[in-house]
């Protein structure tokens, strides 16, 4: 009896102690995090903001992380590095860049135990998560300000690559700008690159030249708004806030926010409640920030007030049906009173009005 | 008062085979000094760079297959630098081997296509590659075009065209819309040598490249005639040998073995054609070929120095935080030093102080 009884109570405690050591080794005390950019971490935009993110990260989690970053990583090969961030004892590694996908779950297959985290990819494993902002909803809101305040009725954009996310970006500018200005035109040029300054810089004088007077950019360095500067026109600051190198042009800038998502992560990981995840935060989740509006009358930034509010409470979005591409026909409507998240994530079409022509 | 680069009479083999050697340590040296501005120990960082890539089996791996691609275009572009004409534009013989060899590996994507598929794809690599490398040639010997500037603007028009295919007619039709090609089969895909492991059959064609290289510089007539050609070229014409047909086949060779390396590395390491295939090995080659001074044996060296500089400026990034600049202001010293070392070995400075300069 008593023998039973003992023997009862010891495994309780035994299964106890199992249970607790198996919480033990999902948990950590201190993790290593490592970060593949594209770009150069100066580049002040895509990269920088990446960076900035592992920066608050390294504010918040203070000792218990440590953090290493690659920068200016060739997509075509970045297998080697992203491997070389698995072998040297990284826990969670942060690939902030689409051209990482294959290379990223290749390595991922290999270090089953390393959890993953792909920036803008739609691929995912058990170890791999992947993240992406809606920066389109910030796009809206500066189509809506460019409408408003421009003079001779042309807007101007530069387009890194034709891919969707770009796509999109275009797309939601100029129904921003529409729904103020019907008969706004744009002229979109692609500079074919995501960061190089002098080519962001000629594509933005070449519109310029053609009478642009509101630019919007979606490549990464200050270029662009700084030559609307010189030439006393306005632009938007992409990814982080250009105003330092463009105090007068800048009438806002939209901030890619990594940094609450970086810590969440990183704090999962650390609690071992990691689990592979699809993230696609807007300005309701912070991921998308607008810095603050400046250089325009009070009531054009009412308005972009207005707006952006509105999308955050989710009363607007900015591809609510009815969507027209641009031969007048209305696109199919699948989402719930909107185009669906994969029709804008794998958007290859322009909406109607839009004269130019996307380069296949 | 000017300096002058006076041609020394006689070089000994033994100033010549340490010139390389002396130009690395010096330019560790330099290296050393910078990093110990920076406050850091260039001990650990030459620890970092060099003695842990070459002690560690993954590593030494990883080098081969960096060096692959480099060492391949680097051997052809030795030819056509010795008969002293100047490919540029292996970057585009290299996407344009990869395009022509791709379009095999598309066609036949999920179709039950068999051995067949692989062997027919890297010779259409070469043949894309020297097909594209003709054009600069024959530019040149029909109507005198400079092959510098053809070659180097076909780089971009392979380029173009590639980002063309990707985002268009090649594009993945489940890829979101995004620019990249469905992932190759198995029967395109070029296995690594080891099963494991990550270096691919390319490297053996590298080692093969070298080899015949070797033979045809050696112990041939063609090997003769480049050397030759380039050195002096009225005596090669006298000699009754044809400068047009020398051109032609040393850009067909050069293209084809930039093509080769294209499809090498798209079947074997990327795995899918997408708008980005080369970090610009095509240029980095143009390096390796002059470091290697054109030796196909010192090619493959270079080739494997030049890897190294990368892999040890990702490890150094990773292990001492050291930003990348540090790594590219490397290569260039490096660079320097060679091509210095080996001026020096072969002319002397003279100082002149008096007349002759304006």
């Amino acid at each position: 009896m008593f023998s039973r009884k003992l023997f009862g109570a010891l495994a309780g405690v035994a299964v106890a102690a199992l249970s607790a050591s198996g919480a033990m080794a999902q948990a950590k005390d201190k993790i290593k995090v490592g970060f593949i950019y594209v770009g150069p971490v100066g580049d002040h935009g895509w990269s920088y903001q990446h960076d900035q993110g592992r920066q608050a990260m390294v504010k918040a989690l203070g000792d218990k992380v440590e953090t290493t970053f690659v920068e200016s990583v060739p997509e075509a090969d970045s297998e080697r590095a992203i491997e070389q961030l698995a072998r040297t004892g990284h826990d969670l590694i942060f690939t902030t860049s689409f051209g990482f996908m294959e290379p990223t779950l290749k390595v991922a297959k290999k270090y089953p135990k390393i959890k993953f985290e792909h920036a803008t990819g739609f691929k995912r494993a058990p170890n791999v998560s992947t993240y992406a902002a809606k920066f389109h909803e910030g796009r809206y809101i500066i189509g809506q300000i460019a409408g408003r305040m421009t003079k001779s009725g042309v807007i101007g954009y530069v387009g890194a690559f034709p891919i969707p996310e770009v796509i999109a970006g275009i797309n939601a500018f100029y129904l921003g700008a529409q729904s103020v200005n019907p008969d706004v035109k744009i002229k979109v040029v692609w500079a074919n690159t995501w960061y190089d300054p002098a080519k962001e810089g000629d594509a933005a004088k070449a519109l310029l030249d053609q009478g642009v007077d509101m630019l919007a950019q979606h490549t990464d360095s200050p270029a662009p708004i700084q030559a609307a500067e010189a030439r006393g026109k306005f632009g938007f600051g992409q990814a982080s806030d250009m105003e330092r190198f463009a105090p007068k042009a800048q009438l806002t800038a939209i901030i890619d926010n990594w940094s609450d998502y970086y810590i969440a992560r990183a704090k999962a990981v650390l609690d071992g409640t990691w689990k592979s995840e699809d993230t696609w935060g807007g300005l309701a989740e912070n991921m998308v920030i607008m810095s603050p509006y400046k250089n325009m009358p009070d009531d054009v930034k009412k308005m972009a007030e207005e707006t952006e509010a509105a999308i955050k409470s989710g009363k607007l979005n900015p591809f609510k049906c009815p969507v027209y591409g641009q031969d007048g026909k209305e696109i199919e409507c699948k989402g719930n009173g909107a185009l669906s998240d994969e029709q804008v994530l794998g958007m290859n079409f322009y909406v109607k009005g839009i004269e130019d022509k996307i380069p296949q | 008062m000017r300096f002058e680069l006076m041609p020394r009479t006689s070089v000994s083999p033994v100033a010549r085979a340490l010139a390389p050697v002396v130009a690395f340590i010096i330019s560790f040296l330099i290296a050393g000094f910078v990093i110990w501005l920076m406050g850091r120990s260039p001990i650990a960082a030459f620890d970092v760079y060099v003695l842990q890539p070459l002690s560690d089996p993954w590593s030494l791996q990883e080098l081969l297959v960096k060096a692959t691609p480099m060492a391949l275009i680097a051997i052809g572009l030795s030819y056509c630098f010795r008969a002293n004409l100047w490919n540029i534009g292996a970057e585009g013989q290299y996407v344009m081997g990869a395009v022509l060899g791709g379009w095999l590996a598309l066609n036949t994507h999920g179709t039950e296509a068999g051995f067949w598929v692989l062997p027919l794809m890297l010779t259409l690599g070469i043949i894309g590659g020297a097909l594209y490398g003709l054009i600069p040639a024959f530019l040149k010997t029909r109507f005198g075009v400079n092959e510098i500037l053809t070659s180097l603007m076909l780089v971009y028009v392979a380029q173009l065209a590639l980002d063309y295919l990707v985002r268009g007619p090649w594009r993945d039709p489940k890829g979101f819309n995004f620019p990249q090609s469905v992932t190759f089969d198995p029967s395109a895909t070029l296995p690594p040598i080891l099963e494991s492991g990550r270096v691919h059959y390319g490297f053996v064609f590298a080692v093969i490249a070298v080899l015949v290289t070797a033979v045809i510089l050696g112990r041939t007539l063609f090997g003769y005639r480049l050397k030759l050609t380039g050195d002096a070229p009225r005596a090669a014409r006298f000699a009754g040998f044809n400068s047009s047909a020398t051109t032609m086949t040393v850009f067909a060779v050069s293209g084809g073995l930039a093509g080769l390396a294209g499809i090498s590395e798209v079947s074997g390491q990327i795995g899918q054609l997408q708008p980005s295939i080369s970090p610009g090995y095509g240029f980095t080659a143009i390096t390796v070929a002059f470091l290697g001074r054109l030796n196909p044996l010192g090619i493959l060296v270079a080739a494997l120095v030049v890897a190294l500089t990368f892999i040890g400026g990702e490890s150094a990034q990773i292990l001492l935080k050291l930003p990348l600049d540090l790594t590219q202001a490397f290569q260039g010293i490096l660079l320097l030093c060679v091509l210095a070392a080996d001026a020096l070995v072969s002319y002397r400075i003279r100082l002149v102080t008096r007349g002759g300069g304006k």
